[in-house]
């Protein structure tokens, strides 16, 4: 089943630059995909559009059957229930703790606070920061912080994770563990879309990959394909 | 039952949003404050102008002397015109009879009583009067005029040129202080929500945050404007403190009056709590206001 259907879709900015042509691409249920390119060509702006920061130009994005280029800027909220986004920065609250932080996506939905505590304590486990669920962002490393970013991503259990090179400002070990446990996540059935620059972790992985130059894309690799090429 | 825990959370989350930026919130606190202050004394001065001007008026009379050998039925007619004039309603006619006026007279004076005793009613040189007020002063010339034209009605006095001055400066003085209040409460509002704005800049992402998690925009806007409302209110406390106490000790202080007792100040009660009413209205709408213009800002895209 196509989870994600991207069809024909251009993408320019109104500064006049087009950061994505004619794009074509599904995503299936369950998958992991890389989508890797050169600084600029094109890959924020595509997942970016996924979670409706961005709006197409012209074509057509299907979301788990949502139009994406549809939605009212006040129904947004609709879709970003359906999907998580991890960032490179982790953007979290900087004055709420671990578990405020991951309560705060139930909290919006209205959920009772019991409710809330056992889904949040549970995610905190599956990150492995139980622990540290009453730290707050300064006290925690920057894998931890990242941790707690994927927490609150997946606490509502959406069922695409979107990660904006969430490795970028980690070391390898780190970085690794955070691969190790959005591959835990993946397996627990959530479809994920990850932009990276690290070509160590994409070779690791062994998922599929794709390509992007210039706005297209150029190479779309099979899960297992692809083998320590140079992004 | 969702919808109050949401909001119940919202109302909360607005309350510790206003300690958490303690030293914004101060500012906007003391935005609100300042601006109020300056609203709370224009108020006060248009208010009492107004009222000043409407004693004055108030006692603006005409006074319509009659013949001196008038008969009791033509008194009458006299008296049925003057009533069936339009600026002039039937409790705002008093007929003062000659008798009366020159009692009065001879009570003030030993010299009157000397002469005016001897009168008799025909003899009296002394004339009865109609003393009119109008119902809108704007026109009390025409009116005037009016009654100088009945039959029976000898002369008519109303202190014209001074009146008519009087008027006109009072209604200058009402309709400026009243353009001041007006924009004053527009300036209010917009430095306000400017302040607020700031306030809320720095905030950009929570909000962000909040969008990316799937809060809906309704959702993101309610604790902005509950906490926008809270600086309104808190703001509020030191004009209306200004305004009960202030207000009163001005008016204990004066006696009442500013410097004759032609000048009459309002009285404080109910005054002061209608314009702290309205101070605290204005200062919870406006900071809910602002409030919802600056984060609508930042829910487009």
């Amino acid at each position: 089943m196509d989870l994600i259907r991207i069809k024909d879709v251009k993408k320019t900015y109104k500064t006049g630059t087009t950061a994505i042509y004619d794009l074509d691409l599904t995503i299936k249920k369950g998958e992991f995909v890389f989508i890797i390119g050169a600084t600029g060509c094109g890959k924020s702006t595509l997942i970016k559009m996924l979670y409706r920061e961005e709006k197409p130009s012209s074509g057509k994005i299907l979301v788990g059957g949502l139009d994406v280029g549809k939605i009212k800027n006040r129904k947004v909220y609709k879709l970003r229930r359906k999907i998580g986004v991890v960032f490179q920065n982790y953007q979290l609250l900087p004055n709420a703790t671990a578990y405020e932080n991951v309560a705060f996506a139930l909290e919006v939905l209205g959920m009772p606070k019991d409710e809330i505590h056992s889904k949040v304590m549970k995610v905190l486990d599956l990150v492995g920061l139980k622990s540290k669920a009453k730290q707050y962002p300064r006290h925690l490393s920057g894998g931890e912080q990242q941790r707690v970013a994927i927490a609150r991503a997946i606490v509502n259990g959406p069922k695409i994770l979107i990660c904006d090179e969430p490795t970028g400002n980690l070391d390898p070990k780190t970085s690794m563990e955070i691969m190790e446990v959005l591959e835990a996540i993946n397996e627990l059935g959530t479809t994920i879309i990850m932009v990276t620059h690290d070509i160590d972790i994409v070779n690791k992985m062994k998922k599929r990959v794709v390509k992007l130059d210039s706005g297209r894309v150029v190479k779309d690799y099979k899960e297992g394909e692809y083998n320590n090429e140079s992004i | 039952m969702k919808a109050f825990r949401i909001l119940g959370r919202n109302i909360r989350d607005s309350f510790k949003s206003v300690f958490r930026n303690f030293s914004l919130s101060i500012a906007s606190i003391s935005c609100i404050t300042i601006t109020l202050i300056v609203v709370a004394i224009s108020v006060i001065l248009s208010v009492n102008v107004t009222n000043f001007t409407k004693i004055v008026e108030r006692d603006v009379t005409i006074v319509a002397f009659l013949d001196v050998d008038i008969t009791e039925e033509e008194r009458q007619k006299v008296y049925e015109k003057i009533i069936a004039l339009d600026n002039v309603e039937i409790s705002n006619v008093e007929y003062i009879d000659k008798m009366d006026i020159s009692k009065e007279m001879m009570s003030s004076s030993d010299v009157f009583k000397s002469i005016m005793s001897e009168w008799t009613r025909e003899e009296s040189p002394i004339q009865d009067t109609y003393q009119v007020k109008v119902t809108d002063i704007n026109l009390i010339n025409k009116t005037a005029d009016e009654i100088k034209k009945i039959q029976n009605v000898d002369v008519v006095k109303y202190g014209e040129g001074m009146v008519e001055q009087l008027v006109s400066i009072f209604d200058v003085i009402r309709k400026a202080t009243f353009i001041v209040v007006i924009a004053l409460v527009i300036v209010t509002a917009f430095l306000i929500a400017n302040t607020i704005k700031i306030t809320i800049m720095s905030r950009k992402r929570e909000i962000q945050i909040m969008r990316l998690v799937g809060a809906s925009n309704i959702n993101i806007k309610i604790p902005f404007i509950f906490e926008g409302l809270i600086l309104g209110m808190f703001g509020a406390i030191i004009p209306i403190v200004v305004t009960l106490y202030g207000y009163t000790a001005l008016y204990d202080h004066f006696g009442g009056q500013l410097f004759t007792n032609f000048i009459k100040l309002v009285e404080p009660t109910p005054f002061i709590y209608f314009t702290s009413i309205g101070l605290l209205l204005i200062g919870m709408i406006v900071g809910m206001f602002g409030s919802a213009r600056a984060v609508r800002k930042y829910l487009k895209i």
